[in-house]
């Protein structure tokens, strides 16, 4: 897939820096504020989208491979099964909130509260933004208009 | 309440218009305004972050479609149409929509929740104990991440394993045969 | 009464995954009616004249009671978030089996594909 105009190239080149804060703002407070892991990772792939459709796929190609992205997928997932296990082995229960019932870390209201919401946040938002644009990466690799066996 | 009507109506002519068109790049664009306006549905029902969650995923959907239509040679539908089965279907489903308007009547009207009529469920537990229990201003965020996070486990398997079974269709390597190795 | 235009909206997204016979338009007809049942699921939990279920600085200083007595439901927003991600990871699934189909058989009709064997 090839790129787009010069114009395109420079504007998305300006504008994925800002995609990239929003979506990790999203993420952070996504215990004080609307938002969460889900809708922050889905904002995070679609930056990398926005530069695969301006600049061409070998560019992207070259940005992040797909063996970096799949680990990060990986990552993500082992990272929230990490706290779920911790959580069971220092409280009774599978996902105990560890950080807030046993050390009350920081005050309500402000970014640092409520335990290990914030860290699950991460988790989920790493993993469901790698996964998407693993995805879109992979739709785009077959060619235009291919020849059908007949 | 007046808004809520415009948004459905509108939402309904996009999907007959999505449905009955021949040109599959109009009916994408469709699926792009229903979209949009069900985000614009969930933030007049008090529902941000499911608005957020709505507006990105549709973009994403609307792109994942349209590299799926506009890249083959083929926009247009063409072949013919049976008469007899679509007029049995459109019957059926008449008859299961007016079944279903019938299950209307037996919950609350439009406007009170369930859990105002019947008490001591789990939803005010969560609104009454939420701030106490979890320290989280937002309540949703504390009910998928403390409260049930089993169902968060379980829907980033899911995720995984559809990504998983998209990527594998689209490999463009396949095995080597037997014969192919050196034995 | 909004209740029963839902549903209609449901029962169309149905009629078009039943009769029709390209495969986009079935792709089509099933995220509709996934729209549908999102949007119905957040109606449920609707309260008139109420407030989003987040807390922010005043009303904690007022107490807790106005937004006890005022939010709406909480817990059909937390399963519809989960679900409306879910059907993104789906329709990439279906999407790629379409792609698939049309790379061997060079049509998107449903009726010519049961006809080409082998």
């Amino acid at each position: 897939m090839k790129g787009m105009t010069i114009i395109v190239k420079t504007i998305s080149s300006w504008v994925k820096m800002l995609i990239v804060l929003f979506g990790i703002y999203i993420v952070l407070f996504g215990h004080l504020t609307p938002g969460g892991g889900f809708a922050g990772g889905v904002i995070l792939a679609s930056s990398y989208v926005l530069l695969m459709l301006a600049f061409g796929r070998e560019f992207v190609e070259k940005d992040l491979p797909l063996a970096i992205d799949s680990k990060l997928d990986c990552l993500g997932a082992l990272l929230f099964a990490l706290i779920a296990i911790l959580g069971f082995a220092l409280g009774g229960t599978f996902f105990f909130n560890f950080l807030y019932q046993k050390y009350r870390l920081g005050e309500s209201l402000r970014l640092i509260s409520a335990g290990t919401i914030p860290l699950s946040n991460i988790a989920i938002g790493l993993k469901v933004g790698a996964s998407l644009f693993m995805v879109i990466f992979l739709l785009s690799t077959f060619r235009r208009g291919t020849s059908a066996n007949k | 309440m007046a808004i809520f009507y415009v948004l459905l109506l509108f939402m309904i002519v996009a999907a007959i218009i999505a449905i009955e068109t021949n040109n599959l790049l109009s009916s994408v664009i469709c699926i792009g305004a229903i979209g949009f306006g069900a985000s614009l549905m969930f933030l007049f029902l008090r529902a941000p972050d499911i608005a957020i969650t709505q507006i990105v995923v549709e973009v994403l959907g609307l792109i994942i479609l349209i590299r799926a239509t506009i890249s083959r040679d083929l926009t247009f539908i063409t072949g013919s149409k049976e008469f007899f089965g679509t007029v049995i279907s459109v019957v059926i489903i008449f008859v299961i929509f007016l079944a279903g308007v019938q299950v209307f009547e037996t919950l609350p009207n439009f406007g009170t929740p369930i859990f105002a009529e019947v008490p001591d469920t789990a939803s005010q537990t969560y609104i009454k104990k939420g701030l106490d229990d979890t320290g989280a201003a937002n309540i949703v965020a504390s009910v998928i991440l403390d409260y049930r996070a089993y169902d968060t486990l379980g829907e980033a398997t899911v995720l995984f394993t559809s990504i998983i079974g998209a990527a594998v269709m689209l490999r463009k390597k396949t095995r080597k045969l037997p014969e192919d190795l050196n034995l | 009464m909004p209740y029963a235009l839902c549903f209609l909206l449901f029962m169309l997204g149905l009629y078009c995954a039943v009769v029709k016979k390209n495969m986009v338009k079935i792709v089509i007809g099933i995220t509709v009616m996934e729209y549908a049942v999102n949007l119905f699921l957040i109606m449920l939990g609707y309260r008139s004249g109420g407030t989003a279920p987040i807390i922010d600085k005043s009303q904690l200083d007022a107490g807790l009671e106005q937004f006890i007595s005022s939010s709406v439901d909480p817990l059909p927003q937390a399963l519809v978030l989960t679900a409306i991600v879910i059907s993104l990871g789906s329709l990439a699934l279906m999407i790629s089996i379409c792609i698939r189909t049309y790379e061997k058989y060079g049509t998107f009709d449903i009726t010519q594909i049961r006809r080409l064997k082998g």
